[in-house]
């Protein structure tokens, strides 16, 4: 027998038994970064590649909706802090050893670029739309004329925010689960496919929604693949490891997991795209908002189960 | 100048003073701890053995919480103590995630990161820890490692020892005698 207890009484809130301290803010901001990572990274893509005609809902349209979803997503981590009235001590300093703080740097970068690109595309998406001031006028000029660095620079961040979505948690060794460097590539990886996800509902362009479908199906394979990778290192490793992986297999997130992400969130959406490419006819929407779900629900599974996981002594 | 805490896991009988000590000395909110005690029963009767151990943050010379914390409202001050400022702390429980442990709490009244000071205030008047100075059984030894004559230097000397989770890589500066 081995048994271990609190002989002084121990029960502090949102600690004990085990800790649950982050709520459903982190995975929300996790969900809606990642997605808003895959949206900018393929229109800034796609621009670069001179795809300005063929690609309207990628380059002009989905960007329109990231400044929101980024709005939301901060917002819902500052709701996650303790200590709000101090959130500003963040932009004080970098420190490169902590990813929350060059990921809030990059944050700071990604918003107000994703707003410029937005802005500088609203009127071809409202051409009745007239500005109220003379310099948005000319602020919109001088966009357009930056739009190809405005592309590159995108590109790059949002990357850096796809691969920071999983880092934030890979970074904590103290939970098993997370701490293992696959988390950066998978969140980018999932965070992309979302993002092309919701970018194909958008899209009224056959021809788009063809060249993202394919992308797209890159993407997923790409992830069910690091899904495995993920769950084989943490099988052929120490005790702690071997109970995090156990989480997933047979223990207590079995079903959501595998059902809700891998299942309906990756596989099922994977085989209709796939049905779709060879011309059967599928609702568009339905893979789509198959993927976003299972991005969404996949983000909450690792981090619950994260905060279970820990290291026993 | 390193301070740490050897704890007599032989000795001690779980009393629980430590603790009362600790959220008296330190105001500590109500249910909330910065040290508490663990009972680790192993073995079946005849062959039982009763492990007991007062715990607290590990003031770890590689610090996960110090790493993580995206402001430098954690740190390590002066002899190795892993300190919290309030006014720099956000709240975002970043260190209370990484810690292997499980040291810290979020203040309920203040929202600002808590956790095992060593009793700085205590320390810099050349004053034992409140913890320390309370034991009824004289189990906790607390002082400077670099200083040969300390008290917890002294209490390692003939003793075998172990830390929490060495394999977390985090070198804790608590040594539990056994």
């Amino acid at each position: 027998m081995k048994e271990e207890l609190f002989v002084s009484g121990r029960n502090i809130p949102n600690i004990d038994p085990y800790l649950h301290l982050w709520h459903w803010e982190i995975p929300l901001y996790l969900f809606l970064g990642g997605l808003s990572a895959g949206i900018l990274f393929f229109a800034g893509y796609f621009y670069v590649m001179r795809k300005e005609r063929d690609m309207s809902a990628t380059i002009k349209l989905a960007p329109l909706f990231v400044p929101f979803f980024l709005v939301i997503g901060l917002g819902a981590l500052f709701l996650d802090l303790h200590h709000k009235l101090y959130f500003w001590q963040l932009y004080t300093t970098i420190r490169f050893e902590s990813p929350m703080s060059w990921g809030a740097w990059t944050l700071m970068a990604v918003t107000p670029l994703s707003i410029l690109w937005a802005f500088s595309y609203l009127r071809d998406v409202f051409p009745n739309l007239k500005w109220p001031y003379a310099w948005l006028d000319k602020l919109e000029e001088i966009l357009k004329k930056y739009r190809k660095a405005m592309a590159w620079v995108l590109m790059m961040l949002s990357i850096i925010l796809g691969v920071y979505t999983g880092i934030l948690l890979s970074a904590f060794n103290a939970r098993p689960l997370w701490n293992t460097s696959i988390l950066g590539p998978l969140f980018l990886v999932s965070g992309f496919s979302t993002g092309l996800a919701f970018t194909i509902l958008l899209s009224k362009s056959k021809y788009e929604r063809k060249v993202l479908t394919r992308i797209d199906l890159i993407f997923i394979f790409t992830e069910l693949f690091f899904i495995i990778h993920m769950l084989m290192g943490l099988q052929a490793g120490t005790q702690v490891s071997l109970e995090a992986a156990g989480l997933f297999l047979g223990g207590e997130f079995t079903v959501t997991f595998w059902v809700f992400v891998v299942i309906l969130g990756l596989a099922f959406p994977a085989t209709l795209e796939v049905l779709e490419l060879r011309g059967y006819h599928v609702p568009g929407w339905i893979p789509s908002a198959l993927i976003l779900i299972g991005g969404l629900v996949f983000r909450f599974v690792i981090l619950e189960a994260g905060q279970i996981t820990r290291y026993l002594y | 100048m390193r301070y740490a805490m050897a704890i007599d896991t032989a000795k001690c009988v779980g009393c629980g003073d430590c603790v009362v000590a600790c959220q008296t000395e330190n105001n500590v909110p109500h249910g909330y701890c910065r040290d508490w005690i663990v009972e680790n029963v192993s073995g079946s009767y005849p062959n039982v053995q009763i492990e007991l151990r007062s715990e607290r943050c590990n003031h770890c010379d590689n610090a996960p919480c110090v790493r993580c914390c995206p402001t430098g409202s954690s740190h390590i001050a002066e002899g190795g103590i892993v300190l919290v400022t309030p006014e720099e702390c956000i709240g975002c429980g970043a260190c209370i995630e990484s810690c292997p442990y499980d040291a810290r709490y979020v203040h309920p009244d203040f929202g600002y990161v808590d956790k095992c000071t060593f009793c700085k205030h205590r320390v810099d008047k050349g004053q034992n820890p409140a913890c320390v100075d309370v034991c009824p059984t004289h189990c906790l030894h607390f002082g400077d490692l670099d200083d040969p004559n300390s008290d917890v230097s002294k209490a390692l000397k003939n003793r075998d020892w172990k830390v929490l989770a060495p394999e977390a890589g985090t070198k804790p500066q608590l040594y539990f005698l056994i």
